[in-house]
């Protein structure tokens, strides 16, 4: 906002100090940034000094990666997983949403839902996964089950509760304007829990990729999960890290393109936040 | 124009469906003609709030009906449009877009409906905040957005829930005046619920006195005072004073 007259005038008689004092809060990004780099020089320093069996360092793993690079293994392993993460992930997706907004919108569903919903939710996954490798054997199905059941229930979850906490009086402003039932939910539900939907998709989507690697350390014989295993067990401690670094800036990534959609689909929440 | 016949209302409690909490309207009759400016004036819990949803629609009655130009409400129609006591604007839609909502939801098209709300926040005072959030405006300017929108919908009834409940003094007689002012202009009825007595007398042709437990209408209190009422100062009025003080002692009784 520009200043007025008065406004200029009074500052012209305060005076303020251009001349800050250095303040490292400052410089917080750069203070970020040099801590990875001191992370990563003291790692190749210390790394070094290690025997190799049990930690690599920065330039071994680089080298690693390119050769797993250029023999194509990783690249077909890598596509492999995302693969069956991302149709499981979808699914996910799709029925939490789904039935999130059923059970927050009505009672009946809700009840009629919510025991097998709290039950599984609190089983921790990884007890089924031998189960659903039996019914569906080592292949893509039993993964993608894995993956599904690891990221529906934040998804459905958040739904659920931002479905409950749209406020009655949005609702009642829908009706009073002579919405019908699914006017409500595609104008007024939707839009309203849409910044809890993404919270829970954003979760999910973390959820997911824990669930992917989990059944494919099972069954270790393909994936990024089988690559872990494979190379921990040959001691090949370089080439274990390149999947395992992989899958922490896969997560990032992720996790930041979910929320750069949640500003771009929710812009409100998050200006007010700022207020 | 409106009619109100014998209208009761029971609340249950909330955690015993089958036990009756609070009889929050007790054989209600009101009549109102066109154009009228009518305030229902009550303590919180008289059913004021009720009595306005149910005439809204939003709310089913348990005995009685409510009459809009012969016809028996049932549910809300574009003949009836509310102001809500904490505004109801939708966080994620611009003002504009929320002026739009109504004419959105019966289906008008896209550029047509926008010149309408364009023309109503111009009346309402808010041309050149179309793309701001309602986040990003004062409580004052909000529910000037919450009244571009009913009237938007050109309805015969204006049904206005405490609209002026959640501002400050100042933006309160501001908007009270800014009301009248359009109001002279629409010919719409309005029914206004508040629980402040200088605003029931100040805005109305007739305060209807609510009391609780049952909520009934105690008394109706003509309100004569000369209109257009934001010339001069009306409140100075002796007039005013007395009506004042008749109010509030139809209100302690």
């Amino acid at each position: 906002m520009a200043l007025n007259a008065l406004e200029q005038q009074a500052l012209v008689e305060i005076n303020p100090s251009q001349a800050k004092p250095f303040r490292l809060t400052d410089y917080l990004r750069l203070v970020r940034a040099a801590s990875v780099v001191l992370f990563v020089v003291l790692w190749e320093y210390f790394g070094r000094q290690v025997n190799p069996l049990f930690l690599s360092y920065p330039s071994a793993i680089v080298k690693a990666c390119v050769q797993l690079l250029i023999a194509g293994e990783f690249q077909r392993q890598a596509i492999g997983s995302l693969g069956i993460y991302a149709v499981g992930l979808g699914a996910a997706l799709v029925l939490g949403i789904l039935l999130g907004l059923l059970m927050g919108r009505y009672r009946l569903a809700e009840y009629l839902l919510d025991p097998y919903v709290y039950a599984l939710d609190a089983t921790p996954r990884v007890a089924l996964i031998p189960l659903l490798l039996l019914w569906f054997g080592l292949g893509a199905p039993a993964k993608i089950a894995v993956v599904f059941l690891s990221g529906i229930f934040p998804v459905l979850m958040n739904t659920f509760s931002g479905v409950r906490t749209v406020s009655g009086g949005l609702v009642d402003v829908g009706r009073a304007y002579g919405a019908g039932e699914g006017k409500i939910f595609t104008k007024i539900i939707m839009p309203a829990a849409l910044p809890f939907i993404m919270a829970g998709v954003r979760l999910g989507v973390g959820r997911a990729l824990i669930g992917i690697i989990t059944a494919e350390m099972f069954t270790a014989v393909t994936g990024m999960g089988a690559l872990l295993i494979r190379y921990s067990s040959a001691m090949a401690t370089d080439k274990f890290f390149v999947p395992v670094i992989f899958l922490a800036l896969l997560g990032v990534i992720l996790s930041g393109a979910v929320e750069a959609l949640q500003r771009r689909l929710a812009p409100w929440k998050e200006t007010e936040r700022a207020l | 124009m409106l009619e109100v016949r014998h209208l009761s209302k029971v609340f249950f409690e909330q955690n015993d469906p089958q036990k009756p909490g609070l009889i929050a309207l007790y054989d209600i009759s009101l009549s109102v003609r066109r154009n009228e400016f009518v305030c229902l004036l009550g303590p919180s819990g008289c059913g004021k709030t009720t009595l306005i949803r149910i005439i809204a629609g939003l709310l089913p009655a348990d005995r009685g009906e409510v009459l809009v130009n012969g016809n028996p409400v049932t549910s809300p129609g574009r003949d009836r449009c509310m102001v809500f006591q904490q505004f109801g604007l939708l966080p994620w839609r611009t003002v504009l877009g929320n002026v739009e909502f109504g004419l959105e939801i019966e289906g008008m098209g896209r550029e047509e409906r926008r010149d309408i709300s364009r023309q109503y926040l111009e009346l309402v005072g808010l041309k050149g905040f179309e793309d701001y959030y309602p986040h990003q405006i004062s409580g004052g300017m909000q529910q000037r957005v919450g009244i571009a929108r009913a009237l938007s919908k050109k309805p015969d009834i204006l049904l206005m829930d405490e609209p002026f409940g959640a501002v400050d003094a100042q933006t309160r007689e501001q908007l009270q005046e800014e009301l009248l002012k359009i109001w002279a202009k629409t010919d719409t009825t309005v029914i206004f619920v508040t629980h402040s007595i200088d605003e029931s007398i100040y805005l109305s042709d007739r305060v209807v006195i609510m009391h609780s437990r049952p909520g009934r209408i105690k008394e109706e209190v003509a309100v004569e005072l000369p209109r257009p009422r934001w010339e001069g100062d009306v409140k100075a009025d002796p007039r005013f004073a007395q009506l004042r003080a008749r109010v509030r002692e139809s209100l302690r009784e």
